[in-house]
C-alpha cells in the first residue's frame, strides 16, 4: 500500500467507478443465483466498520444479505472473564488493557466501574506499552489481553522478548476459525459463504480454512478492508456460491498467502494453546479460547493470583439486561435493529450489552454509522 | 424538564452539539427569550443576532475562546478570537464590521511575552478583517484559578440583509468554501504530539472578504450560511437541515480534504467531517446561481478550493445522508466536537 | 487505531522500525514479521507489531484481480445471454 501522497495508489482501492462496476457485478451474480436472500457472513469487526462507514449495504443487491457474525473479540468475552479482571482490579492489582475492554459489562461491574471506585485501570494501545510500564514500576501489572489471533501474536511476541517479573497476562484471547464451525452447524443458519478477515489470515494463512470448506461445503473468501476489497471479495464469494464450489479463495494477495506468517504462528503456539470455552452469547466454542501454556505459568495471572469472584456475584443484573439480545446478534441471527433497546436505552455512552461497547461491536457500529438505512442509490 | 439535584455540567455541554443546545434552550432561552422581538434573537440560535435599525439590520455576536494549546500550527487564540467573531457576523450576512470588543482573562504567572504575541496576532487578524477593537476588559485570576488565557470577543455590524442558517429549500445546492477538518486535526495532532511530515495547519482566518464576494455574486440567491466550527461540517449541515425542514445529501468524494488531514484522520480514527473548521463556510445557494457564486469564491485566496458538496431534497426532512461514492448512509448528528477546548 | 494499518519503513534499529503512516512516524516492532525488512519496505502493522511485509507487486496483483473479475463477468454475461435465450426458445417450443 503506497504512500497516498506520492502517487494516490491507495486511492485506487477507493475508486468509485470500479466500485460501481463491482456493485453491478454483485447484482448480476445474485440474479444468476436466482433466489433470495443469499446470506453470507463475515466474522470481523473491521469488515463491519468498513461496510457501515462506506454505506455499502445501501448498494448491495436486495437479494444479498451480508451478516456480521461473532467477529468482535471484546463483545464475545464472556462474563466470568471480565469478572476476573474486575476482581483483580478491585483487589488492588493494576490492570492494563485495550480501550474497548474498559466498559464491557461483567456480571456486576465493568473495569470502568472498578476504576471509578478507585481501582487502577489503564488503557494501552499495545502490549509493549504495558511491558514498558511494568519495567518502570515496582507494582504488579496485569495485562488483560483481548483480541483474536492477530492481536494474540503481539502478546506472544512480547512474552517471548522477555518481561519483568512484576508483569503477567490475563488472557481472554480468542481464536476465530472454530467459531465458523459453530455457526455453520447452527440449525438456524442459512449462511452460504464466509468472508474471512484478511489480517487474521495474514497470520494464519488461508490454508486454515481448507478443512472447514471440505467439511461443510461452504466457500470461504479471504478479503481485505478497503471498499473495493470487500466488493471484490463478495463477488468472488457469490461466484463460488453460484457455481457450488466449496473452496477457499484468497482475494487479498497483497497481505495473505496460503501458509501465512510461519514465524508469527510459531510464536503464537509456543506461548498459547487453544481450549474450549464460552463465548458470550455463543455458548461453548471448542478450541475457541487461547490460554497460556504451562511453560508460561509464571506469567499467567490466573495462576499468579487468587482471583475471588464471589464478591461480584451478589449483585442482580439490571432489569434491562434481560432484554439484551447481544448473543443472537453476535451469532448472526438477529440484527441490532431487532433489539428493543437499540438506540433507545442502549447507546454508546450508556451501553447495556457488549455489542454497544466495543468499536467492533455491530450495535455500536450501526449506531455510529446510522444503522441499516434503506437508502437505495 | 426537571433535573436531579446535584446534576453537573459536563464537557458535552460545551461541545456544540445536541447536549449544548438543550442546555442553552432550558437554561437561557426559556428564561430570557420570553417575548422575542423582531429580528433574529436568542431562540433562533443562529450564528448571531439581528435587530432592525432603520432600513438596515444591526447584527451582534459574541464568542469566548478557551482553546488549548494557545499557540497551534497555523494560528493562536488571538487570531481565533478575532476570526471567530468576524466570521459569525459574516455568516449572518454582515461583512463590514463596525466594531469589536475584546475581553481578556489571564492566569497569574502567564508569560508577558506570550501575551504580547497574542496581542500581535489580534492586531494582524483585525487588519485582515478590516475590523477594529474599540473596547475591552482585562482581568487576572490567581494561579490555577483559570487555565492560561481566556478571550471573549463581541462584534457589531450593519447589514442591509440578514442571511439565516434556516433558509434552505429543496433543490438548493450547498457550497463548502474550502478544505474540511484542518483546524480540528491540526489541534488534535498537536495535542497527541504527532510529528507530521506534511503540514497540518489550522485554517483560522477571517472570512468576511470572501463572503462579500459570494454575496455580491449571488445576492438573494444566497439563502443560508453557517460556519462549520465545533462538530464540523456534519453538525452544521444537521442544524441547517433541521431548521429548514429539508433533507441534505452530502457528496463525500466532493468534499475537499487536504492529504495530510486525510492521513492524520485515518490514523487517529477521526472523521474530518466532524471536527472544527475556523476558516470555512457552508453556503446554501439556489441552484441557478451556484456556478456564479462558486466562481466568485474561487477567485478569492481563501476560496480557491471551494466546491459544491451537497444538495437539498424534500426526502427525509431534517436528516443528512452521506453518499460515500460506494453507497449511502444516514449521518447521525454528532454529540458535538470530539475534542474539548478546540476553539 | 493502529489496527492493521500499512506503513513505510523509514529506518531500523535492531528490532524496532520507525514506520511512516501517511506522514506520522511510529515505532513498530519487527519480532514476528516473517521476512527481512529494510528501509523502504511497506509493512502491515497491528497493535505495534509488523505482521507482514507488503510487496509492492501485490498491489498490482490485487488491482489485476478486480479487472479479471470484471472481465470474466462480461464474458459470462454474453454466455449467460446465449444460454438464457436458448432456454427461452426451448420454453416457447414446449408451449407452442
Amino acid at each position: 500500500m503506497a504512500d497516498s501522497r506520492a502517487s494516490g495508489r491507495a486511492l485506487e482501492f477507493r475508486d468509485p467507478r470500479r466500485g460501481r462496476e463491482l456493485t453491478a457485478l454483485l447484482g448480476r451474480l445474485c440474479a444468476d443465483i436466482g433466489r433470495a436472500p443469499i446470506s453470507v457472513m463475515h466474522v470481523c469487526g473491521s469488515h463491519e466498520q468498513a461496510i457501515a462507514r462506506f454505506g455499502l449495504r445501501a448498494s448491495f443487491p436486495r437479494a444479498l444479505d451480508v451478516i456480521m457474525g461473532p467477529g468482535c473479540p471484546v463483545c464475545v468475552t464472556d462474563l466470568p472473564e471480565v469478572d476476573e479482571a474486575v476482581a483483580l482490579a478491585l483487589s488492588g492489582v493494576r490492570i492494563m488493557t485495550y480501550g474497548d475492554m474498559l466498559r464491557v459489562p461483567g456480571t456486576a461491574k465493568s473495569l470502568a466501574d472498578a476504576r471509578a471506585e478507585g481501582a487502577h485501570v489503564d488503557v494501552v494501545y499495545s502490549v509493549a506499552q504495558a511491558v514498558e510500564a511494568a519495567r518502570r514500576s515496582n507494582e504488579e501489572i496485569v495485562f488483560f489481553a483481548s483480541g483474536f489471533e492477530t492481536t494474540a501474536v503481539a502478546t506472544a511476541a512480547a512474552l517471548l522478548a522477555g518481561t519483568p517479573s512484576n508483569f503477567s497476562v490475563l488472557s481472554a484471547h480468542k481464536y476465530i476459525p472454530p467459531v465458523m464451525e459453530i455457526v455453520a452447524e447452527m440449525p438456524q443458519t442459512r449462511v452460504e459463504g464466509f468472508l474471512a478477515a484478511g489480517h487474521a489470515a495474514a497470520i494464519t494463512g488461508s490454508e486454515v480454512f481448507e478443512r472447514f470448506v471440505e467439511r461443510h461445503g461452504i466457500p470461504v473468501v479471504v478479503a481485505g478492508f478497503e471498499p473495493l476489497d470487500i466488493l471484490a471479495g463478495l463477488a468472488c464469494l457469490l461466484e463460488l456460491i453460484r457455481d457450488r464450489r466449496a473452496t477457499v479463495v484468497n482475494a487479498y494477495p497483497r497481505c495473505v498467502t496460503r501458509e501465512g506468517n510461519r514465524k508469527a504462528q510459531e510464536a503464537l503456539w509456543r506461548v498459547f494453546r487453544s481450549i474450549g470455552g464460552r463465548w458470550r452469547g455463543i455458548a461453548h466454542v471448542p478450541n475457541g479460547n487461547l490460554r497460556l501454556r504451562d511453560e508460561w505459568a509464571h506469567l499467567d495471572a490466573r495462576r499468579r493470583f487468587k482471583i475471588d469472584l464471589a464478591g461480584l456475584w451478589s449483585y442482580a443484573p439490571p432489569q434491562s439486561a434481560a432484554q439484551c439480545i447481544c448473543g443472537d446478534i453476535m451469532a448472526g441471527i438477529a440484527a441490532p435493529t431487532d433489539c428493543p433497546l437499540f438506540g433507545t436505552k442502549c447507546l454508546p455512552d450508556k451501553p447495556v450489552g457488549a455489542c454497544m461497547v466495543s468499536s467492533e461491536g455491530s450495535c455500536r457500529i450501526w449506531q455510529e454509522y446510522g444503522g441499516r438505512p434503506d437508502l437505495g442509490a | 424538564m426537571t433535573h436531579e439535584d446535584g446534576e453537573k455540567i459536563g464537557l458535552k455541554h460545551g461541545a456544540g452539539g445536541r447536549a449544548m443546545r438543550a442546555l442553552i434552550k432550558e437554561l437561557f432561552i426559556d428564561r430570557l427569550d420570553g417575548q422575542p422581538g423582531p429580528g433574529v434573537g436568542l431562540g433562533a440560535m443562529d450564528d448571531g443576532a439581528a435587530i432592525p435599525l432603520g432600513d438596515q439590520w444591526l447584527v451582534i455576536t459574541t464568542d469566548s475562546h478557551v482553546i488549548s494549546p494557545i499557540f497551534f500550527p497555523g494560528g493562536d487564540i488571538g487570531r481565533l478570537a478575532v476570526a471567530g467573531t468576524v466570521n459569525d457576523l459574516a455568516m449572518m450576512g454582515a461583512t463590514e464590521v463596525l466594531a469589536l470588543s475584546c475581553a481578556v482573562i489571564v492566569e497569574e504567572g502567564f508569560s508577558r511575552a506570550d501575551l504580547e504575541r497574542v496581542g500581535d496576532s489580534i492586531e494582524s487578524a483585525c487588519r485582515d478583517a478590516n475590523a477594529r477593537i474599540l473596547t475591552g476588559d482585562t482581568k487576572v485570576m490567581g494561579r490555577g484559578e483559570i487555565d492560561g488565557l481566556v478571550l471573549n470577543t463581541s462584534g457589531v455590524a450593519l447589514s442591509r440583509r440578514v442571511v439565516r442558517d434556516s433558509g434552505l429549500s429543496p433543490g438548493d445546492l450547498i457550497i463548502l468554501t474550502g478544505t474540511a477538518g484542518d483546524h480540528g486535526l491540526a489541534v488534535m495532532a498537536c495535542r497527541h504530539e504527532l510529528e507530521l511530515e506534511g503540514d497540518l495547519r489550522s485554517d483560522v482566518a477571517p472570512l468576511n472578504g470572501l463572503i462579500r464576494q459570494a454575496l455580491d455574486a449571488g445576492a438573494d440567491a444566497v439563502v443560508a450560511m453557517k460556519d462549520p466550527t465545533r462538530g464540523g461540517v456534519v453538525s452544521a449541515l444537521c442544524e441547517m437541515a433541521q431548521k429548514a425542514g429539508v433533507g441534505i445529501v452530502l457528496d463525500g468524494p466532493s468534499v475537499p480534504i487536504n492529504e495530510g488531514v486525510r492521513a492524520a484522520a485515518e490514523l487517529l480514527g477521526i472523521d474530518p467531517l466532524i471536527v472544527a473548521n475556523e476558516g470555512k463556510a457552508l453556503i446554501g445557494v439556489r441552484a441557478a446561481a451556484a456556478e456564479r457564486v462558486l466562481g466568485a469564491l474561487r477567485g478569492h485566496p481563501l476560496g480557491r478550493q471551494a466546491a459544491i458538496v451537497g444538495t437539498c431534497t424534500a426526502e427525509r426532512p431534517g436528516r443528512v445522508v452521506l453518499d460515500t461514492g460506494f453507497g449511502r448512509r444516514l449521518l447521525s448528528e454528532p454529540e458535538g466536537e470530539p475534542l474539548p477546548r478546540i476553539c | 487505531m493502529c489496527l492493521g494499518v500499512p506503513g513505510k519503513v523509514i529506518e531500523i534499529d535492531g528490532m524496532v522500525a520507525t514506520v511512516d503512516f501517511f506522514g506520522v512516524r511510529r515505532p513498530v516492532l519487527l519480532d514476528i514479521v516473517d521476512e527481512p525488512v529494510v528501509a523502504g519496505d511497506y509493512v502491515l502493522n497491528h497493535v505495534g507489531y509488523a505482521i507482514r511485509k507488503i510487496p509492492a507487486s501485490e498491489v498490482e496483483a490485487t488491482l489485476a484481480l478486480y479487472e479479471e473479475l470484471l472481465r470474466e463477468a462480461e464474458r459470462e454475461d454474453l454466455m449467460a445471454a446465449d444460454v438464457r435465450s436458448e432456454i427461452a426458445a426451448g420454453e416457447r417450443k414446449k408451449d407452442g
